[in-house]
């Protein structure tokens, strides 16, 4: 393993229920290397999603550091913030978060979008990135067409269309039968072994958390003792 | 283009809430345009008012006439080029549900004062040279069917009795302002007639109609031919033609204000609707506008999709509302026959009309667009619509 590519130091983070303070995470910290595919795991209420939205710059810390390809994401306002994660973050969500009006081609060039390539160049990489992912049969079908398992597919190629730098996955099995997830899961293998690709993924299914490398418990805001899963 | 598409599919993504937004849209528009057109009509009569005509009437109300023998002193007051007279008839045709303005007019010089009426020359000639000749105008042809050579009755009711007229002629105006539902006949006929019926009623002119030779002296001509009068048993009030118009028109003002007052209720009413309709929207893709903003996408593209959605929607509803109004005002305007002589959608209504489907359009907008853009990604994630 490599560099630090995400750098945690004393991060703690509340939420605010009426007139409560709730704490969430208290003084999380820890690094996870480039290339790493790292599990968050722990009950229900634990934080660990609290966690993967901070490491994602989709939400903010209450203090602490946070820093991700070196840069310190807790200083970024927000629009900086915005453009930072269109470069850095692929989002794989559980229940896909697909834009139903767009063709798995169109929901695949979203965040293309936000760069610099001309509509050949888009189009390149999307058809590229739907065939990585074993569809390139299905490129103009909307999701509503598709099953559980190829709306999570397409989801993937979105997360890994703008080359980030680390992929946050949010149970993303969680919303499939036994086969799909077996297939999402080994395409998540499939980008750590042979691209390289740096994973956090959240869920609380130790089948799952048995793909990655390295596995992150989390209890009642606090990290416990990590260990690697099976590689 | 990327944009384009996927407003236009957002927009049709509810097919039936789209489309019932839109019928609102489109009938609300389209009441607008008609109400706007109808207070246009009002005021019509004062617009085509020529700048270097005058009207002079008894000072105490247009109900009493001035004696015949003015139009000579008038005439000869510095500044008055041409001086005509007429009466209002107020007759019926057939029944009196066929309202249309009858006038007893000077026939040797009251069309030189009005050159915005069109009368073949040779139709002029046998208009004049018959004591009992109409000159009617085109919308009236267009209504009831007159030809030349028609005999036409009508029944007095200011000057009672019936009264027999053979159609000599047809005016069209010059342009689409001119009122072309008038009925003109030789004042003569009337006089003549009433020096027999009626004879303290002879000789009595209902309005005088000057010609100026400059409209810079207007006030002054007219200072000058009240003062003539002053004193006098029939006092004048002589008063620009356009003065004379709008005071018709102030008559019935709370009328016209409380047209006024409904159409912009209309439209305020559509975008109550439309506001509705977006912020059910928003509410909805609640999760796929934090999806966007997770992906990097900022507020700025986010209002452009919402406000995009909502302008597309009020801007068909809009156009369609609008293509409406010309057939509908039309006939609407025929079946109100000589109320609004004049009727037509003027490009000042039009542009209301479309002002009005874009602000609907982004009024609307507005909040659901700051709520999309505040609402933190972690609880837009979580929504459900």
């Amino acid at each position: 393993m490599s560099e630090p590519v995400v750098e945690i130091k004393n991060l703690v983070k509340s939420y605010r229920r009426g007139g409560q303070v709730v704490p969430v995470l208290t003084n999380i910290t820890f690094n996870i290397a480039a290339g790493d595919y790292v599990a968050l795991m722990g009950p229900s209420g634990s934080g660990k999603s609290t966690l993967l939205n901070l490491i994602a710059g989709i939400d903010k810390p209450d203090s602490g550091t946070l820093r991700v390809g070196g840069v310190d994401i807790t200083a970024l306002g927000e629009a900086e913030l915005a453009t930072w994660r269109s470069r850095h973050v692929g989002f794989i969500f559980q229940f896909y978060n697909l834009m139903p009006v767009l063709t798995a081609f169109e929901n695949v060039e979203l965040p293309l979008l936000l760069t610099d390539l001309s509509a050949r160049q888009r189009d390149e990489h999307v058809t590229s990135a739907l065939a990585m992912v074993g569809l390139a049969d299905r490129m103009e079908h909307f999701p509503s067409e598709l099953s559980g398992g190829q709306q999570q597919r397409v989801a993937i190629a979105r997360a890994i269309i703008a080359d980030p730098t680390i992929l946050v996955a949010d149970e993303p099995t969680g919303d499939l039968d036994r086969v799909s997830a077996e297939e999402i899961l080994n395409m998540l293998d499939l980008l750590n072994r042979e691209l390289g690709k740096t994973i956090i993924m959240v869920t609380h299914d130790p089948h799952s958390a048995g793909k990655a490398h390295t596995v992150q418990h989390l209890d009642k805001g606090e990290l416990r003792i990590g260990n690697s899963g099976a590689a | 283009m990327y944009y384009l598409k996927l407003i236009v599919r957002n927009a049709l993504r509810h097919k039936l809430r789209t489309g019932l937004t839109v019928l609102g849209i489109v009938v609300a528009i389209l009441a607008f345009g008609l109400l706007r057109t109808v207070v246009d009509a009002w005021y019509h009569g004062s617009e085509a008012a020529s700048n270097t005509r005058m009207v002079t009437r008894n000072s105490i109300s247009l109900v009493f006439s001035l004696p015949l023998t003015y139009s000579a002193k008038i005439r000869q007051i510095d500044g008055v080029k041409a001086v005509s007279h007429a009466n209002w008839f107020g007759g019926v045709y057939v029944t009196e549900k066929n309202f249309f303005p009858q006038f007893a007019v000077q026939g040797s010089t009251y069309f030189d004062l009005y050159p915005e009426f069109i009368v073949p020359p040779e139709q002029m000639r046998e208009f004049q040279r018959d004591r009992k000749g109409a000159l009617v105008g085109r919308k009236l042809v267009d209504t009831y069917g007159f030809k030349i050579g028609d005999q036409v009755s009508l029944r007095g009711t200011i000057f009672p009795g019936n009264w027999e007229f053979v159609v000599r002629g047809i005016y069209d105006g010059a342009d689409s302002k001119t009122d072309t539902s008038q009925f003109f006949f030789q004042w003569d006929y009337l006089n003549e007639t009433m020096k027999k019926t009626a004879p303290r009623r002879a000789n009595s002119v209902g309005v005088y109609i000057i010609s100026l030779a400059s409209a810079d002296r207007a006030a002054e001509v007219a200072a000058a031919v009240d003062h003539e009068f002053k004193n006098s048993l029939a006092e004048t009030l002589t008063e620009t033609e356009q003065a004379f118009q709008l005071g018709f028109v102030s008559m019935t003002e709370a009328i016209v204000v409380a047209i006024k007052i409904v159409s912009f209720l209309v439209i305020f009413i559509i975008m109550a609707v439309m506001a509705n309709t977006m912020a059910m929207t928003v509410r909805e893709r609640m999760a796929e506008y934090a999806t966007l903003k997770a992906l990097g996408f900022g507020p700025g593209h986010l209002a452009l999709l919402i406000f995009g959605e909502s302008l597309a929607i009020a801007g068909f509803g809009a156009a369609i509302g609008i293509a409406l109004t010309f057939p509908v005002a039309e006939k609407f305007g025929t079946a109100m026959g000589s109320l609004f002589p004049v009727f037509f959608v003027t490009p000042e209504t039009l542009y209301m009309q479309v002002a009005a489907g874009l602000i609907v359009g982004a009024v609307a907008a507005f909040v659901p667009c700051v709520r999309a853009a505040r609402i933190r990604i972690v609880d837009g994630l979580r929504s459900v619509g």
